[in-house]
């Protein structure tokens, strides 16, 4: 049996070699940022690239539309979706920009380019229980002007914005006193009751088929227009031209109300964004993908691994820069206030900040994670050693040099044992902040427990939520009984019979 | 063999040492001693180059003591402190042998080491495995002895010895110690505060006083011919101490 399956596997290898290297699919990465539609349109862009033969990985929920944009910059995402309001008015707002040609000229010029909208436009609006609306044949928002006793909800923010409630009565000269600011939440139950009639709400949210609501049409176009296009970068047109024209077929293909519908069978029904995109192209354009979905200890299992690597690696490495700098610190006193200075600088810089920080040197991903988990994890290392070092009684470091030690001898004979308790202590606080601190690495795409909590806060289920938060709080506590074995292990005995070191 | 020339020290402008010259009687025992802050303690430091003298030089063996070439020169002075200064993180016999395997002696050489100055110091055998929390303050003693005696050095620094150990004990250690001394014939230099102990130990004792030394002779020579009143009030001050306190049972 062995010879035949050899036999029939260089066979094989004859046969297919040459194709397959022909056929090597070309690698493509797709970007989504951290809301749900945006991770469904994600997983719509990798089913089709799939099919027109690239192989793509989806880096998704991103923490903002400066990590994904910044990231297809410098080319770690090839792809991603994004709104055209978002693009004039965040992404380009140094550049005065009016107009989506203007826009789509300015990408040009960075390398980046922009497809033609996809059909939807994910804006603010007003909405209405339907059956009120139907009622009052209210369609347009130019209609609530003859409704100017309805009771109105509005959510903090849209009352607040310039660009919100107030430039909306301006500009529809709606005359209506009953308007109050609430929770979204406690709006949609407002409308079921029947205490408010009328709110805003994004025209995509999967909440509009839930609470069966009618958008009312912005009929005298107040608000700004967010069509959701695909950016990508311009080399992707020789690298991967197949996947380009496959996606083309998406242009114009997703309407408010199928997007409305996705994002409700991910919010509402509970399946996963990538069996509703599956479904989506299979329906609209018989595009058959297999779907693969892993078990929840399969979650678990990579979500741990990917964490671990995250932790170890930037642990290891500040293990190996902190401690000599600790010893350098406690050595010479002048650069020693710099190092500690500057490592407890390093400790105050936000961690999304400071991985922000790091896309445009190490893009998305591990690299920028596990940077910044080496920088957060310096401090308790570099102050423990300083600490105890320094805290050597006078005596000891005296009876070393009496004895003729040399210093290097000095520091690895005695003074670094009598300090390994205190070194050890540090290291330890290292390791369970980094747990922690790696959580925040989800944001960009480095993976980890933070991947599961931002699902869960997203879909606002605790299910998911707990996938990572459990796990983490077990390492944790893993990680705090590894080190009590340690220090069994590594602090001298006669340290631990007189703990006064 | 040691050798101090015109060696003065000051810290921030009180001078703790005035410009001394002194040349150490080889083979023989010289104790420092005189009230504190006389200076005894920044002498025997100068000697092992743990304080920097300011002028003047401190030959060895005649060779000057820099700091490229005091470690290798300390390895050849033993040094015992008031509280032994043992690392806690090493048993007994690893604080002895510390510097020799650092040197690497070889197992055999360093056993055989061992037990000759466990004898010597009438250390107990099973107390070498255990480390200096374990150990009284008598036996800490003995280990810092044994230490400072490992690697068979000429010179043989104590400062203040026994100035920690209870009474009972400080009565067997200064025997023993004295025994020691005789035995090793190695030039001795010992820093006391207590005049008893020093007429006990000393061939020649060096009294102190204010960063001077006022007399230096042997005991019989300070007791009958002082250099000054100074000298006889010093020694008699604790002389007298005794005499009253014993004097105070009798009545």
């Amino acid at each position: 049996m062995t010879f035949r399956m050899f036999i029939l596997s260089a066979l094989w290898a004859v046969v297919a070699g040459p194709l397959a290297a022909d056929q090597a699919p070309v690698e493509i990465t797709v970007g989504s940022k951290k809301f749900t539609e945006s991770v469904i349109l994600g997983e719509l862009i990798v089913r089709l690239a799939d099919d027109a033969g690239a192989s793509a990985t989806h880096l998704k929920e991103l923490g903002g539309t400066s990590i994904v944009f910044n990231a297809l910059l410098a080319g770690d995402v090839d792809i991603y979706p994004e709104y055209t309001g978002t693009i004039i008015r965040q992404t380009l707002s140094s550049e005065q920009i009016d107009t989506i040609d203007q826009a789509r000229a300015s990408l040009a010029d960075k390398g980046v380019l922009m497809s033609a909208p996809m059909g939807f436009n994910n804006t603010y609006a007003l909405g209405m229980k339907k059956p009120v609306a139907r009622k009052l044949n209210i369609e347009r928002i130019s209609d609530l002007v003859d409704h100017a006793d309805l009771a109105i909800g509005f959510t903090s923010e849209f009352m607040d914005r310039a660009d919100g409630w107030p430039g909306l009565k301006r500009h529809y000269g709606l005359l209506h006193e009953n308007v109050v600011g609430m929770d979204h939440d406690v709006a949609y139950r407002g409308l079921e009751s029947g205490s408010i009639h009328v709110t805003d709400l994004y025209s995509t949210d999967a909440d509009i088929r839930y609470y069966d609501l009618a958008i009312l049409t912005d009929d005298r176009r107040y608000f700004p227009e967010y069509h959701c296009v695909l950016l990508y970068r311009a080399d992707l047109i020789d690298r991967a031209p197949r996947v380009i024209e496959a996606l083309r077929r998406l242009e114009g293909r997703i309407d408010d109300e199928s997007m409305v519908t996705m994002n409700a069978r991910v919010k509402v029904d509970q399946f996963s964004e990538t069996r509703v995109a599956a479904d989506f192209l299979q329906e609209t354009f018989s595009v058959d993908s297999t779907v693969t979905e892993q078990s929840r200890w399969g979650r678990i299992a990579r979500f741990t691994f990917q964490h671990l690597f995250l932790v170890g690696i930037s642990l290891g490495a500040a293990i190996v820069i902190a401690l000599p700098l600790g010893i350098v610190a406690q050595r010479r006193p002048g650069p020693g206030q710099v190092i500690l200075g500057v490592v407890g600088a390093i400790q105050t810089v936000p961690a999304l900040a400071l991985l922000v920080l790091m896309i445009p040197i190490l893009g998305v991903a591990a690299p920028p994670a596990i940077a910044a988990l080496f920088l957060y994890s310096l401090l308790p290392i570099v102050r423990n050693t300083h600490a105890g070092l320094n805290n050597i009684s006078r005596s000891l470091i005296e009876s070393a040099e009496a004895l003729g030690l040399e210093r290097a001898a000095r520091l690895r004979l005695v003074e670094l044992p009598l300090a390994m308790r205190t070194i050890l202590a540090g290291i330890k606080t290292s390791a369970v902040l980094n747990v922690g601190f790696a959580t925040l690495g989800a944001l960009i795409g480095a993976g980890g427990y933070g991947q599961p909590i931002m699902t869960g806060i997203r879909l606002d289920r605790t299910d998911l939520l707990l996938e990572g938060a459990l796990p983490a709080v077990v390492l944790a506590f893993a990680i705090q009984g590894l080190f009590e074995i340690l220090e069994r292990l590594v602090v001298p005995k006669g340290l631990r019979l007189a703990p006064t070191g | 063999m040691l050798e101090l020339h015109q060696v003065t020290k000051s810290y921030g402008g009180t001078v703790a040492l005035h410009p001394i010259d002194w040349s150490v009687p080889e083979g023989r025992t010289s104790v420092l001693v005189g009230p504190s802050g006389c200076g005894k303690s920044t002498l025997l430091r100068l000697i092992n180059g743990l304080t920097e003298p300011d002028d003047g030089s401190v030959r060895f063996d005649g060779e000057p003591l820099r700091p490229q070439s005091v470690a290798a020169l300390r390895r050849r002075m033993g040094y015992v402190i008031q509280d032994g200064g043992l690392f806690p993180h090493l048993t007994a016999r690893g604080n002895v042998t510390l510097m020799a395997r650092h040197l690497g002696w070889g197992r055999h050489k360093i056993e055989q080491r061992i037990d000759n100055l466990a004898g010597i110091t009438r250390f107990p055998e099973d107390g070498l495995d255990r480390y200096p929390a374990q150990l009284s303050g008598g036996q800490q003693q003995r280990v810092s002895l044994m230490r400072a005696l490992m690697l068979d050095p000429t010179l043989l620094l104590l400062d203040e010895p026994l100035g920690a150990l209870d009474p009972m004990i400080r009565f067997d250690l200064q025997n023993d110690l004295r025994d020691i001394f005789r035995s090793l014939g190695k030039t001795v230099i010992m820093v006391t505060h207590d005049v008893t102990e020093a007429v006990y130990f000393a061939d020649r004792i060096l009294l102190m006083r204010e960063g001077r030394v006022v007399q230096d002779g042997t005991a019989n020579e300070l007791i009958r011919s002082p250099a000054d009143e100074f000298v006889t009030r010093f020694i008699n001050a604790q002389r007298r101490e005794l005499d009253e306190a014993i004097g105070g049972t009798d009545s």
